[in-house]
């Protein structure tokens, strides 16, 4: 850990920041409201990896997390008029507790089967937001009485202060012995279960602390857009693109799972030209990285590195 | 009356449901992969009929012939141009090859989802049926086109029993599923029974989704569903087991048709999810799986 803050990653990341921190001063409110989308988006991405990268799993339901903060959240908010920050901080509790039901039943299951379940909960959220459509706004959405803020710039740094420092916690967390441990259960669970460490209790935390930020995030996100509505936070398309962010970025890295979710945002924004085929495009991108180079962008730089 | 409405329209959607979730399982018994493109071949089989009829101007049986060659073609496409290169991979580890194929087939059927939104826009599309007209079955008037499919799809699963219990070849996948180890070690080629898997994919899910075009109609938003649907049947059936899948493509199609008629189209989907999340509760290896 202690020679992670003298490493180039540390230092790269650094500059990255305080570059991105000054944007507002400098850049159009259309680039700074792409952005911050995009480092929400990265949130999830790197939710994800910490249950992907290093505890193995597939989980196709990131939005089941995403969807149950980002509406509990929004409808908090609509039928209570209860503060906008109670509201996100319950979103994420909400999460958790979502995380926790799910990881129950999919802990006992793995590989295609853990996916599957994960999957299934995603559809299951899909079809409660249509079906309770009072509740929800149903297909058109839910609209959320209240923002944090209408200033361009603050959003964008609200957004970037929360990617970094989740950026930082998710980053330690997995290089911690946790993330060790993780990694390991992820490669052999057996093997890693026969030293002695308690599998299912670490996949557990791992799937909480990622349900946590998931579920954060799409709380923020949800304040942000004004509107919660399925095709933006639970859609199985929103979580096939966090899926995509993250293997794009580098799986088990964490911090390319943030560079990952940009990377998309900011291309499907600039390919918008292409009109329909942008989704092509992307897609077809994401499909060569994973053939050529399946550690992905800051998979391959690391490697680079490593070997120089 | 109503049972019987029921019987009757749950036999066809859940049979075409068997024929779709037959090939799927079968690639993941014999080749432990598991396609996430496959709604997506489907649907181009479907889109490929149509534009055949309705843009080549073409008869209604070659527009089904051609639905089924692309399905074909684009099954093979998916097996050499993304999971063999991942299979071959020697820079991806043994152990992360099933998640990348799954991520890979995932962008592979998005691409293909795109592409048909592209040519062909995001229209439902219904494939003209080759049979026309309803009987009176008991009282109950129901379209000739429901019996056309429910009988094609018994008749080519029981076609692909023949072929994988009675012939050489099928011999071969069928051991290859067993112990693809023990198939090398009898001299044949692991490579050859996974292109001959693959074609037999192809016809069976071309022939789904033609089907299904006549059927309920197809738009590139179906890609999702009916790969989730493929999916879930056969995991509840057990990866793998091809009778498993047959069990459950008729409990989940049955499933849904009940929950249609008797409370609301609204709700189809929701007790097989609650089904499926139990069973994967009680029983993860599915209803016939192997563990």
């Amino acid at each position: 850990m202690a020679n992670f803050f003298t490493s180039r990653l540390f230092f790269i990341s650094l500059v990255c920041v305080v570059v991105a921190a000054t944007l507002p001063f400098y850049v159009s409110g259309y680039i700074l409201g792409l952005l911050t989308v995009a480092f929400y988006f990265g949130v999830f991405a790197m939710a994800w990896d910490l249950l992907f990268g290093f505890a193995g799993e597939v989980n196709f339901g990131p939005t089941f997390l995403i969807g149950t903060g980002a509406y509990t959240a929004g409808i908090l908010n609509n039928q209570f008029g209860w503060s906008v920050y109670v509201c996100i901080l319950l979103g994420a509790v909400a999460s958790v507790v979502a995380g926790f039901v799910l990881a129950l039943p999919a802990l006992r299951v793995r590989g295609p089967y853990f996916g599957l379940t994960t999957l299934v909960a995603v559809l299951m959220l899909q079809n409660f937001v249509v079906v309770f459509a009072d509740l929800t706004g149903g297909e058109i959405g839910l609209t959320i009485p209240d923002v944090i803020t209408i200033n361009a710039g603050a959003n964008y740094w609200i957004a970037l202060g929360f990617m970094t420092i989740s950026a930082a916690i998710l980053y330690g967390l997995s290089q911690s012995p946790v993330g060790l441990v993780l990694q390991a259960s992820g490669q052999d669970p057996v093997q890693a279960g026969a030293l002695g460490f308690n599998i299912v209790k670490h996949k557990l935390a791992a799937f909480i602390v990622s349900a946590f930020f998931s579920g954060l995030s799409g709380a923020l996100l949800v304040f942000y857009f004004g509107t919660a509505s399925v095709g933006t936070v639970v859609d199985v398309a929103v979580g096939v693109n966090v899926i995509v962010s993250a293997v794009l970025g580098g799986r088990r890295t964490v911090l390319g799972a943030a560079l990952g979710a940009i990377f998309l945002i900011v291309a499907g924004e600039f390919l918008r030209p292409t009109g329909e085929l942008a989704t092509f495009i992307v897609s077809a991108v994401a499909l060569l990285v994973v053939l050529f180079f399946p550690g992905g962008f800051l998979g391959a730089a690391l490697s680079r590195e490593a070997r120089s | 009356m109503l049972a019987l409405q029921i019987l009757i329209d749950g036999f066809a959607i859940s049979a075409l449901y068997a024929l779709g979730a037959t090939g799927f399982t079968l690639i993941f018994g014999v080749s432990g992969v598991l396609n996430l493109s496959h709604g997506a071949i489907m649907v181009a089989a479907a889109v490929a009929a149509w534009a055949a009829a309705s843009v080549l101007h073409l008869d209604i049986y070659t527009g089904a012939l051609f639905g089924v060659g692309v399905a074909l073609i684009v099954s093979f496409a998916t097996y050499f141009a993304v999971v063999k290169p991942i299979q071959n991979s020697t820079r991806i580890p043994n152990e992360e090859k099933e998640i990348f194929v799954l991520t890979g087939t995932l962008l592979w059927g998005i691409m293909i989802q795109e592409l048909i939104a592209y040519f062909f826009t995001n229209n439902a599309k219904t494939v003209l049926p080759i049979v026309e007209g309803v009987v009176d079955i008991f009282g109950n008037r129901t379209p000739r086109n429901n019996i056309f499919t429910a009988l094609v799809c018994c008749l080519v699963i029981g076609l692909l029993w023949l072929l994988v219990n009675r012939t050489r070849t099928g011999k071969a996948v069928l051991a290859a599923s067993m112990n693809p180890r023990g198939v090398t070690l009898l001299g044949l080629e692991l490579t050859q029974i996974y292109i001959v898997v693959w074609g037999i994919y192809g016809i069976l899910a071309g022939i789904a989704g033609v089907l299904l075009g006549m059927f309920l109609g197809v738009s590139s938003y179906s890609v999702g569903p009916l790969t989730a649907s493929a999916f879930s049947i056969v995991v509840l059936g057990g990866l793998g087991s091809v009778s498993g899948s047959l069990i459950a493509a008729f409990v989940v199609g049955y499933l849904e048709t009940i929950t249609a008629y008797m409370i609301s189209p609204a709700y189809r989907t929701i007790p097989a999810l609650l089904l499926l999340v139990f069973v994967m509760y009680i029983r993860p290896q599915g209803l016939l799986g192997r563990r």
